[in-house]
């Protein structure tokens, strides 16, 4: 037992920690202003799949790992066009539409996967990972937290950009507004459509993202399913941190070091306690719900379509 | 106030058509600087699209809406503010979550930066003006509903707005609130902005309007100018503008302020007895507490107060909704812990004023909705599964015996008027055999003619024997209807008294706070 | 704006001869849009949609043994319907039904082979399902709990609940319920015998009585009883319940357990059925499937059977095209996703449509 807690080993584990967060964060992120400003994106799961199989196939025919990550944010974008189109402009139901994007992408991405690659199997290049100066060299846990391809690093600097344009800008004010009192906003001379289809769309490109660096970076292969529900975990999420886009991180730093160290148990050999250790983070949400859920409240007109004049 | 010559907004000729509906036809108005232009109506008389054509909600098919003067088509929402012309609706627009400071920068692009420190400093300039204290930081779900409007006003004239357009001000206003607003009117006044004053009822046009005019049907019928108003004694302007409301037909000026009251004989049985009750409404957190009261067969008894009192959860608590201590007797029998089916049964009834949100499921059919507070219960119900003949069968003789008008009594709720809600709202609470009835606020929200239909009703109840407890924060409606009338200041009864010539100032005294005991 | 006009403002007096065309179009319409779209998106991949759609309607319906698979694979998918009808006409949103599901199969698949050494199977089989149903009912509970003490949205604790289910299960079976006579980990096997008996002449199991019994049950129930009807007041109007006198904490938790019970039978008979024991890896993630289902059926118990039979055809169907005409059977994610998403248009439409004709 003890040999395996060596240096490699928790270098290996709090890298894979940080690979399996960031496409939380970064879907999780987009999912919390989808849900601030009023609309509730079921959907992600769906559009970070089909951002997963955009970036690998960019990334595979040569475009390199920042026009794999492109793609994949551009075609989660697309995705959740469906969303804009049908909730947002329409008014339908968005659980509804959510479910129907999520089977619909996860299938065709399964079936475009059968189609083009059940042949050959391609595998891209490990992504060239940089080593922070300095900040890697810090015994043990240097190198599995500060080694990592520089798309890692925007990911998490996008996340203090989020944080500090909520902030400084009416961006917080008016997403707020879209999601809690649309008709307030609409009469202040914001247009409500307009400010969720951005939401959306944005959520979709940041699920894109985050499933394109899963693909490219994180494991380098597309395997159908491969998101494995990462979409929910990051709208549980986006629901508890509520308007702190920090908070995302934090969960989402949790949540990965859990599902690094089932892999890296598993690796150790170590079978049983990793269902043990895959459970932990949701049983700490459960927890959290426990001790803390009665303030967590959505905002009021979540799930809710708007259209002028109507009460 | 002497008006000045030119208006600052006018209507001309405007026409607006819906689908079916002429909702505006051929209005014409003016609306001078620094007066109260009340503007008069039944629901559907065309009220809500004259104000959302003038906030550029929408457009007039026909006519032009002049701002000094020239004709402009106001296109949006902000354009209108940018005319000078701000809206106050009658449900509030403000962001419950945001503070009042964050609420009235609202309306800037995403991008830019929000300049707090001003605003603030903005705002208590303008609310010093307006004679208003409310903290600009203070979030806006923890203001009274009076504050808010307060904030809506001052939001709406934030841009130097020069017409403020109030729909309903006082709709869900205490009589302190409304008398806030009134003073606040009267600083914008002074300070030259014209004010449209949209109301249903008539004392409060005569009250603060400076100038009246009626709307009927879509059309501008008339009005009473104000040199007119001031000369003409009030009982001459009320009968005026009534004729005007309804043309010469039932209603009288009487009818509309409720009718008169008339003293009864009634006979010395105790139908309902409450003894030191006291209870909290866990939706509403408001509580009352150590109230004793009862209420003889066929007698009407009133309580008045201020909305917010704890008139609500004693209703609550009466009707077996919310638990509560201390005793409740209904007919000599003791009723014991809180049970709403057990109670309906016995002939304890109550008349919700929420009919849409708690007394009404609106997608269910009228026929269950009748039979709501019975569910499993004989001959609806037998052995837990429903039989639909019996229910249909309940259902249409009351719909016969009250005259809702709908299609049909599967029509689902959700479809019908107000007033018909309010029909089978009553037709449910008042089928079988009923003891005592609890109405809670039972005309509000209601037109005229279904006032006075409602009022009707309430009186042949308790004439038939029905026991009433009527609570109504129209004290006109308690003083007219009411044999007994009490006054619930926070949470208790402060005093009891015989309705009679006298019971208007002793009801008002007990409702300010002065007890006989303090008096003396 | 609207202003309120007297009367009504949705008049439909007289209902025209050929009223029910409108919804029967509204219902089979978005079928074959999906049917149509899903089969382009096989021919832009390389694939003849003709060709594979028959292939499915061949194996999963008209071959006798491919129909036996195909009603035998109906049975949970029709249970966890009538758990979600329950749950969905209530307002609420039990999408912790996998885990339920996956807790009754393991307690079923504990309990049975345990029973049926000591009982008759007509006893021993009851039994755990009764077992399963409680399991599953205890499983909904914590959501439920929060739901009506904290008013905390079931959604995220019932996934939550869910996602714990698939790992608890697996380490149960692994550290305490692995059969030691078994390479791999699996709970003891219900020997073949003791299991729900057969249709004479066929595979499949009077499971699927219990199954269509008990989404006609759940049906009737939310339909024709009193208590049903309790339930669907609390969901169209919570307020109005409370108004009623009916304790709205109380029927929450009542739907959601109701719902549990369900889903934790669902497993029971499947697993007394055909499956005999419970492998640690068992996940089949049913509920998923089963929620856009219970979707397009409206919530109503007899479009439930027929859509989870055409559903099932479908997986029986493209299970075999997978192998042999080399399509995924993912496919009928694709098909459902396009179904539901023209469902969504449909109903759309068919309120413009009502709202246009009053």
């Amino acid at each position: 037992m003890p040999p395996i807690f060596n240096e490699p080993f928790l270098a290996a584990l709090l890298t894979g920690a940080i690979i399996s967060a960031l496409p939380l964060i970064l879907a999780g992120l987009g999912e919390q202003m989808s849900e601030r400003a009023g609309v509730m994106n079921i959907g992600l799961e769906g559009m970070m799949m089909a951002g997963a199989l955009a970036g690998f196939a960019a990334t595979l025919a040569g475009l390199g790992v920042w026009g794999g990550m492109l793609a994949g944010g551009l075609v989660g974008a697309a995705v959740s066009v469906i969303m804009v189109l049908f909730c947002v402009r329409q008014g339908m139901n968005q659980i509804i539409v959510g479910i129907a994007i999520t089977l619909g992408a996860t299938g065709v991405t399964s079936l475009m996967h059968n189609a083009w690659y059940s042949r050959t199997y391609p595998r891209l290049d490990a992504a060239e990972k940089i080593a922070l100066p300095g900040l890697s060299q810090i015994p043990v846990l240097g190198p599995g937290l500060f080694t990592h391809h520089p798309a890692t690093w925007a990911g998490l600097f996008v996340a203090l950009v989020f944080a500090f344009v909520y902030r400084q800008t009416f961006l917080g004010l008016n997403l707020a507004s879209a999601g809690e009192k649309p008709d307030a906003l609409d009469a202040a001379g914001i247009d409500v459509t307009r400010t969720r289809s951005v939401a959306v769309m944005v959520a979709g490109a940041m699920a894109g993202l985050g499933g394109a660096y899963m693909a490219v970076i994180g494991s380098g292969i597309f395997v159908p399913h491969m998101t494995g529900g990462a979409g929910y975990i990051a709208i549980v999420l986006a629901m508890l941190a509520r308007d702190r886009p920090l908070w995302v991180v934090g969960g989402a730093l949790l949540f990965g070091f859990c599902l690094s160290a089932t892999t890296a148990l598993q690796v150790g050999g170590i079978e049983v306690p990793t269902d043990f250790i895959q459970m932990l983070p949701f049983l700490a949400v459960m927890a959290v719900l426990v001790l803390f859920g009665r303030n967590a409240r959505l905002p009021r007109a979540l799930g809710q379509p708007y259209h002028r004049g109507q009460r | 106030m002497t008006a000045a010559p030119s208006p600052v907004v006018s209507l001309r000729e405007v026409t607006k058509r819906f689908p079916g509906v002429i909702a505006n036809d051929r209005v014409s108005l003016d609306f001078f600087p620094g007066e109260v232009h009340a503007l008069l109506g039944e629901n559907g008389a065309g009220k809500s699209t004259l104000i959302s054509m003038l906030a550029g909600v929408q457009r007039p098919d026909e006519g032009e809406i002049a701002v000094d003067g020239a004709a402009v088509a106001i296109a949006s929402p902000r354009h209108a503010l940018s005319l000078g012309i701000g809206t106050v609706y009658q449900h509030r627009m403000l962001v419950p979550t945001l503070t009042v400071a964050e609420n009235l920068m609202l309306g800037a692009p995403w991008w830019r930066r929000p300049a707090l420190g001003g605003v603030r400093a903005r705002f208590r300039e303008a609310a010093a003006a307006f004679g208003v204290s409310v903290d600009p930081d203070a979030r806006v779900e923890n203001l009274s509903l009076g504050e808010q409007q307060q904030v809506e006003i001052i939001r709406a004239l934030w841009r130097g707005g020069r017409l403020l357009v109030l729909d309903e001000p006082t709709a869900m206003l205490s009589p302190k609130g409304v008398e806030e607003l009134g003073a606040m009117m009267g600083r914008m006044k002074a300070l030259g902005i014209g004010i449209v004053f949209i109301t249903h009822h008539l004392t409060e046009a005569l009250d603060f309007g400076d100038r009246v005019s009626v709307l009927r049907g879509g059309r501008s019928v008339g009005g009473i100018a104000p040199e007119t108003l001031t000369a003409l004694p009030r009982a001459d302007a009320m009968a005026e503008v009534v004729r005007l409301m309804f043309g010469t037909g039932l209603a009288s000026a009487e009818a509309a302020e409720g009718g008169a009251h008339v003293p009864r004989a009634l006979p010395n049985t105790k139908m309902l007895e409450v003894v030191g009750l006291s209870g909290r409404s866990p939706r509403s957190g408001s509580s009352f507490e150590d109230v004793s009261f009862h209420v003889r067969k066929g007698e009407i008894f009133g309580i008045a107060g201020v909305d917010g009192n704890g008139q609500t959860p004693l209703a609550e608590a009466l009707a077996g909704q919310i638990a509560a201590t201390g005793s409740v007797v209904l007919d000599g029998r003791e009723l014991g812990p809180a049970n709403v089916a057990l109670r309906y049964q016995l002939g304890l009834r109550y008349a919700t004023d929420d009919r849409n949100g708690e007394g009404m499921v609106g997608k269910l059919p009228i026929s269950t909705n009748m039979v709501l507070k019975e569910i499993g219960a004989a001959p609806f119900w037998r052995r837990g599964i429903e039989r639909r003949a019996a229910i249909d069968a309940h259902a249409s003789a009351l719909f016969a015996a009250h005259d809702v008008r709908a299609p049909g009594i599967h029509t689902p709720v959700g479809r019908l008027s107000g007033g018909n809600i309010q029909k089978v709202l009553l037709a449910r609470e008042l089928s079988g055999s009923p003891k005592v009835i609890v109405y809670s606020k039972p005309t509000h929200g209601l037109d005229l003619r279904n006032i006075e239909a409602t009022r009707r009703r309430i009186r042949e109840t308790a004439e038939a024997g029905v026991a009433t407890v009527l609570i109504s924060t129209d004290l006109g409606e308690v003083l007219a209807l009411s044999d007994r009338i009490g006054v619930m200041v926070r949470g208790r009864l402060v005093g009891i008294v015989e309705n009679g010539p006298e019971a208007r100032l002793e009801v008002g005294r007990l409702m300010a706070g002065i007890t006989e005991r303090e008096a003396a | 704006m609207t202003e309120s006009t007297e009367f009504i403002t949705g008049a439909t007096p007289a209902a025209p001869r050929f009223g029910f065309l409108l919804p029967l179009g509204l219902a089979l319409l978005p079928v074959m849009a999906a049917l149509v779209a899903a089969g382009l998106v096989l021919l832009v991949l390389g694939s003849d949609p003709i060709e594979y759609y028959s292939y499915v309607v061949q194996r999963g319906l008209l071959r006798w043994r491919g129909l036996q698979a195909t009603v035998v694979n109906m049975v949970p998918l029709l249970i966890l319907g009538g758990a979600l009808i329950v749950s969905f006409r209530s307002g609420l949103w039990n999408l912790g039904i996998d885990g339920q599901y996956l807790l009754g199969t393991l307690t079923a698949g504990a309990t049975a082979p345990l029973l049926a050494g000591a009982f008759p199977s007509i006893v021993a089989l009851p039994l755990a399902m009764l077992a399963g149903a409680v399991a599953g009912a205890l499983w909904a509970l914590p959501p439920a709990l929060l739901r009506a003490r904290a008013g905390i949205n079931e959604v995220i604790s019932g996934l939550m609940m869910s996602l714990i289910a698939a790992s608890l299960t697996a380490a149960a079976i692994k550290l305490w319920l692995k059969d030691p006579a078994s390479l791999e980990p699996q709970t003891l096997t219900l020997p073949v015998e003791d299991r729900l008996p057969l249709l004479a002449g066929t595979d499949i199991n009077i499971g699927i009585f219990i199954a269509l019994g008990l989404v006609i049950a759940a049906h009737t129930l939310m339909m024709r009883s009193a208590t049903g009807l309790r339930f669907r007041i609390l969901g169209l109007n919570p307020a109005a319940a409370t108004h009623a006198g009916l304790g709205v904490p109380k029927l929450t938790l009542s739907v959601l357990c109701l719902s549990g019970a369900l889903g934790g039978l669902a497993g029971a008979v499947e697993l007394t059925g055909v499956l005999g024991k419970m492998q640690a890896s068992w996940h089949p993630g049913y509920g998923f499937a089963v929620v856009p289902l219970v979707f397009l059926a409206r919530m109503n118990g007899w479009a439930v059977i027929v859509f989870v039979f055409a559903f099932s055809v479908l997986q029986i169907g493209s299970a075999s095209a997978a192998t042999r005409l080399g399509v995924p059977q993912d496919f009928t994610l694709v098909l459902v996703g396009f179904l539901l998403l023209f469902l969504a248009l449909s109903e759309y439409a068919g309120e413009r449509l009502r709202a246009k004709k009053v």
